[in-house]
């Protein structure tokens, strides 16, 4: 059996290819898609720490990671309909051309 | 490590970067559908069927289908941009030093040499009967979340009539 240190380094692996993506992409969508990586690293651990701690009879971390999958769904659909409005506001979904409120 | 487990996570870890790094946006959805997948199956070798068939249904039914959507909604009639920002070495520099410092903390706890208990009992019954017992009010919380969020959703993305505001 893999130990716990090989599912967190997947885990850290799949979260700084998020953060990257969500840093450099300047495509709205492609923003999100970042933060849906990140997102679904974190519940990896979620899964990952309940597996391995002393009493997963308790079920702690499954509970987290399905509140957080719903959550992470609600995200998304709120995300996605915001970055429709701009696009159809400013007819461009890069986030560099969006700076009505820059000051 | 085991075999299985090197596949799986080779194969999520790639197609996380091709999600990230590729120019055609449907191609990147695609990749990224493979990536829930592969998590999926990371979710089920850790014996959390329910939480990785919640995966299948969440993320590569619901939201990847939302993503084509959003991404068809929103293809750009304007002439190809740059993909990414004039510095992307800065956001990489950030992302790598953030992995660097989590994998040193990782290799360096005693924790992560532990290895799994016995896989314990988890059946759907057991997981409702949290949900409707301990878990009872933050999942009311969470289902006037996605209503709320649907709602909320709906009404940002409706076309405004002419004069309406």
């Amino acid at each position: 059996m893999t130990p716990l240190s090989g599912y967190l380094l997947v885990s850290a692996l799949l979260f700084c290819i998020g953060l990257a993506g969500a840093l450099t992409r300047r495509n709205a969508i492609m923003v999100l898609i970042g933060i849906e990586l990140m997102l679904n690293a974190a519940n990896l651990n979620f899964i990952a720490f309940w597996r391995f701690s002393e009493h997963p009879e308790t079920q702690t971390g499954l509970m987290f990671a399905l509140f957080s999958i719903a959550i992470a769904a609600a995200e998304a659909a709120v995300g996605l309909a915001l970055s429709i409005t701009i696009y159809r506001h400013f007819r461009t979904a890069n986030v560099d051309k969006v700076k009505d409120m820059k000051g | 490590m085991t075999l299985p487990f090197a596949i799986i996570a080779g194969l999520t870890v790639g197609s996380a970067i091709a999600a990230m790094s590729l120019r055609n946006l449907v191609h990147c959805a695609l990749s990224l559908v493979l990536t829930f997948a592969g998590l999926a199956g990371l979710y089920l070798q850790l014996n959390a069927e329910f939480v990785g068939f919640t995966q299948i249904l969440v993320y590569v039914g619901a939201v990847s289908i939302l993503i084509v959507f959003a991404i068809l909604l929103t293809r750009s009639t304007e002439p190809k941009d740059e993909p990414t920002t004039v510095t992307p070495w800065v956001g990489i520099s950030v992302a790598v030093g953030a992995f660097l410092t989590m994998a040193l903390a990782v290799l360096a706890s005693p924790v992560g040499k532990r290895i799994a208990a016995p896989a314990p009992e988890v059946s759907v019954k057991t997981l409702g009967q949290k949900l409707m017992t301990d878990y009872v009010l933050p999942l009311e919380v969470m289902a006037l979340l996605l209503t709320a969020a649907m709602l909320g959703a709906v009404i940002i993305a409706m076309k405004d009539k002419e004069g309406s505001r």
